[in-house]
């Protein structure tokens, strides 16, 4: 296993930088305080003050800071000083920077939402190599979960059926209950009939999902209508300790809506799956700005309210937060827990047996269904599995914004996930991670930043920083895949197959495919690169 | 509204429909003709097609107060930007493309989304600079009035016309005309030229064409030119159909006439205009629904307006491609083991 090539260098082991890793976690942590307290920056000579206060500087202070996690995840260095400097930062330093100005709370928030989104989206594309172009319609699924049943919103609807619909709400509840157990049966059914065929192209198998759908839609409408007598007490939204059983809804409403976009499209492959995820995905944005008595439309819902526990909040105003930073200091807390449980799900799932058969999927579909993977139910299990981890995220991001509208759920903001998976590492957790928090805070924190630094030198408003967001995100994105196409923290049999050409012996040697898939400890790292290399015998059609 | 109104009132949305339908037909070609090469979105391709509609602007912005016929200046404008975004194209593929020949198919992908971004600030920028955004074109004395109106000589046939429901201006009867002659063109140089066979060759096997003796990257960059032409005439013809474009424009005409590309088969040329053409027709009847539904005393249509336009160009593929997985035209390919 550990042969060396010839031409190859011997393995150097690299030094143990314990100390360096606190002395820079110190050193950067002492910055981060500094420049984000005013208290602290007053004492200052104003020089440096002045210096410090700039918002470049402050951005790229806090950047250094976040960098120390990476560090901590990449350096050789002894597990306790690993986990101090990871520990202290996340739970202690952070939300004390966080209290005077709590842009940088947002940020970590922002950067937990993404990192969870690009998660979800890696199993998807990564994983079972479907190439989904609509992702941001999940998150939508779950901010619209909570947005609706948290705020007024759900007041106004059912004072609208109050005021509009006769009295038929038992009828078409029940019609829908009937309509969605008839149809979920005879979904079975056709599935049963159609044994070994994929059942799921069939106009029968179609006719049933479009049934459901129906049956969903009378049922919920019937419900509504049941509970329009309710409305005068619903107009501030449910009561907010509901947050938490609504993480639950909105994972399984994205999920289910996940499943629903799936079920059409399975056989598709490729580019027209790619076509239909992005024309599915605008279908919900414009369902959301359309469908207004729900959704309110274009104006969006406002304000949505979080979920509050009071021995948290004394615990915020113990340590200086203001009431109206509660939410943000808890949300903080939630985004940790909820990425630490995601993360956990996507290290069990690579190495379940499921996360084998998406991989398996992906690599040559035929094959896999020789080996006896179910085509359809792992498809779908993976569309149902990305779109979860997006849904819970919604949640939490229609909870921190207090406002939602379909601006939101562009398809920019999909391709944006995309390329924070492709850009961190395709299929490589830490790498997916990384690149959800270099294009979050390059966006959120760094061009903005820049703009307002360079404001005093009269720059033409065309060319300020702040507006080259697109220029500056595409030229990462193109040099990026033009000179490290696996990605800033690849695995390891990607970053073998992306540089096969750079091997001076050719192919891969038989050592090295075997190390990336046999050793155990390399079992995290079973996976290639997204979507199978270009073969000549998948092509789509030809210039006729 | 009774039959007697209705149905001219249906042949004109139709046919403005079909003049849609075949700017974006000349824009899924752009798509398509690169799929059928590289097998790759080109995800750039609605800005190369900006590219054009920009300078197609610029040439009849400097070309508005000189004294020459109007067709000679829409003549300079669709050369002007064939060559600029042809150009534009090549570019493109040697800078972002050409290096990443055999990378995973998502990694060229994540490039043209990339310089789709780029390019999209670039216009801004470079119109910016000259304080202006949105682009209004300058079209020549003419152009807006009525095809064969009541004061031209051939009244009569406008007026029969009239009678059938349709009316057209002289810009959107241009429309047409350069679609049809660029199809015609595209249909000579790629069925029936040594340069097309070379083309059909290399999409369909860019190894073996290669042996045959073909310069396969030649031929690509061809393409990429072709293709880029195509998006340049296409840009002019956005800027006569709507009027106004700007750097980000291409975004919507660009998701439309992919889907077109996709819906008549990716990488089939007939398809690609099929696939327009449809979706042009498509588009325009439900921007009418809820007269329609007026029209017919139907309730409840008058809750689809036009925004659902770009949804039912999607359900429309989601509904095709669940029966016909290759698109209208594609050919269906038997994957062997």
């Amino acid at each position: 296993m550990t042969a060396i090539r010839p031409g190859s260098q011997p393995p150097v082991a690299a030094p143990d930088r314990s100390v360096a890793l606190i002395v820079l976690a110190v050193i950067s942590s002492a910055l981060l305080l500094i420049s984000q307290e005013s208290s602290w920056l007053a004492r200052l000579p104003s020089a440096l003050a002045n210096f410090l206060k700039n918002p470049l500087v402050a951005s790229l202070v806090l950047t250094f800071f976040l960098a120390n996690l990476l560090f901590a995840y990449r350096w050789k260095a002894s597990l306790w000083a690993k986990l101090l400097v990871g520990g202290l930062s996340l739970f202690l330093i952070l939300p004390w920077a966080g209290r005077d100005n709590t842009s940088v709370l947002d940020l970590a928030i922002q950067i937990g939402i993404f990192a969870a989104l690009s998660l979800g989206l890696n199993i998807v594309v990564g994983l079972a190599g479907l190439l989904d172009l609509g992702y941001i319609a999940f998150f939508a699924v779950g901010a619209y979960t909570w947005g609706i049943f948290g705020s007024g919103q759900i007041g106004k609807v059912l004072t609208y059926f109050k005021d509009n619909s006769a009295n038929n709400g038992p009828v078409v509840a029940v019609g829908g209950l009937v309509l969605l157990i008839v149809t979920a049966l005879s979904l079975r059914a056709i599935n049963r009939v159609g044994g070994k065929r994929t059942p799921v192209a069939s106009w029968a198998f179609l006719l049933a999902a479009l049934g459901l759908v129906i049956g969903v839609t009378l049922l919920v409408r019937g419900l509504v209508m049941l509970a329009a007598a309710n409305a005068a007490g619903l107009t501030s939204g449910v009561n907010p300790n509901f947050f938490w059983l609504f993480l639950i809804l909105a994972i399984a409403a994205a999920a289910s809506v996940g499943v629903l976009i799936g079920l059409p499209v399975l056989k598709l492959k490729g580019d027209y799956l790619a076509i239909i995820t992005l024309g599915l995905g605008e279908v919900i944005r414009v369902l959301a700005n359309n469908l207004s008595t729900y959704t309110n439309g274009s104006q969006g819902i406002t304000p949505i309210g979080s979920a509050s526990v009071p021995w948290f909040n004394s615990l915020a105003g113990a340590i200086g937060f203001t009431p109206d930073q509660y939410s943000l200091f808890f949300l903080y807390f939630v985004v940790l827990i909820i990425i630490a449980v995601i993360i956990l799900a996507n290290m069990r799932l690579d190495r379940s047996k499921i996360g084998r058969a998406w991989i398996a999927i992906r690599e040559d579909e035929i094959a896999a269904q020789a080996m006896g993977v179910p085509l359809v139910q792992t498809k779908l299990i993976a569309f149902a599995t990305g779109a979860s981890f997006a849904g819970i995220m919604g949640v939490i991001f229609a909870a921190k914004q207090g406002f939602i509208s379909p601006e939101s759920f562009i398809l920019n903001q999909s391709i944006s996930v995309l390329s924070m998976v492709v850009l961190g590492g395709l299929g490589s957790i830490p790498g997916v991670i990384l690149g959800a928090a270099v294009v979050t805070i390059l966006n959120i924190s760094l061009l903005p930043s820049l703009g307002e630094a360079t404001a005093s030198l009269n720059l033409p408003p065309q060319v300020n920083p702040a507006q080259l967001q697109r220029l500056v995100f595409g030229g990462i994105l193109v040099a990026m895949m033009l000179f490290r196409p696996e990605g800033l923290l690849p695995s390891v049999r990607q970053r073998r197959m992306m540089h096969e050409d750079d091997d001076p012996s050719g192919n891969m040697t038989p050592q090295d495919s075997l190390a990336g898939e046999l050793k155990p400890e390399n079992a995290a790292e079973v996976y290639s690169p997204g979507v199978a290399t270009r073969a000549d015998n998948e092509r789509g059609g030809g210039t006729q | 509204m009774d039959f007697a109104t209705l149905a001219p009132f249906l042949v004109g949305v139709v046919i403005s429909g079909l003049v849609l339908g075949f700017v974006y037909a000349i824009i899924a070609l752009g798509y398509t003709m690169v799929y059928g090469v590289l097998q790759l979105i080109n995800f750039a391709h609605s800005e190369v097609f900006v590219t054009g509609a920009v300078v197609g602007f610029e040439i009849f912005r400097v070309l508005n107060g000189v004294e020459m016929n109007g067709y000679l200046k829409l003549l300079l404008a669709l050369i002007a930007a064939m060559v600029a975004s042809g150009l534009l194209n090549i570019l493109i593929e040697r800078l972002a493309y050409r290096p990443l020949r055999n990378a995973p198919r998502l990694v060229p992908l994540i490039t043209a989304i990339g310089v789709s971004l780029i390019l999209q600030d670039l216009i801004r920028i470079i119109e910016g600079f000259q304080g202006r955004f949105d682009l209004t074109y300058q079209l020549p004395t003419g152009f807006s009035t009525p095809f064969c109106g009541p004061e031209s000589s051939c009244a009569g046939v406008g007026k029969f016309l009239g009678g059938i429901g349709i009316s057209l201006q002289i810009k959107e009867v241009i429309v047409v005309l350069v679609a049809l002659v660029s199809l015609a063109a595209l249909n000579y140089l790629v069925n029936f030229t040594k340069l097309g066979r070379a083309i059909r060759a290399v999409a369909q096997d860019r190894v073996t064409a290669g042996l045959m003796g073909i310069d396969a990257n030649g031929i690509i960059s061809l393409t990429f030119l072709i293709g880029g032409a195509l998006g340049g005439i296409s840009g002019v013809l956005f800027g006569l159909k709507f009027g106004t474009v700007n750097a980000y424009s291409g975004f919507d005409p660009g998701i439309v006439a992919f889907t077109a590309a996709v819906l008549g088969g990716i990488g089939s040329i007939p398809g690609a205009v099929l696939g327009g053409l449809v979706l042009g027709v498509i588009q325009n009847l439900i921007g009418v629904t809820n007269i329609l539904g007026g029209a017919l005393n139907i309730a409840n249509l008058g809750v689809i307006d036009s925004s659902y336009q770009r949804i039912g160009a999607f359900l429309v593929l989601v509904l095709i491609l669940i029966f016909k997985p290759t698109g209208l035209l594609g050919r269906s390919n038997v994957e062997k083991v």
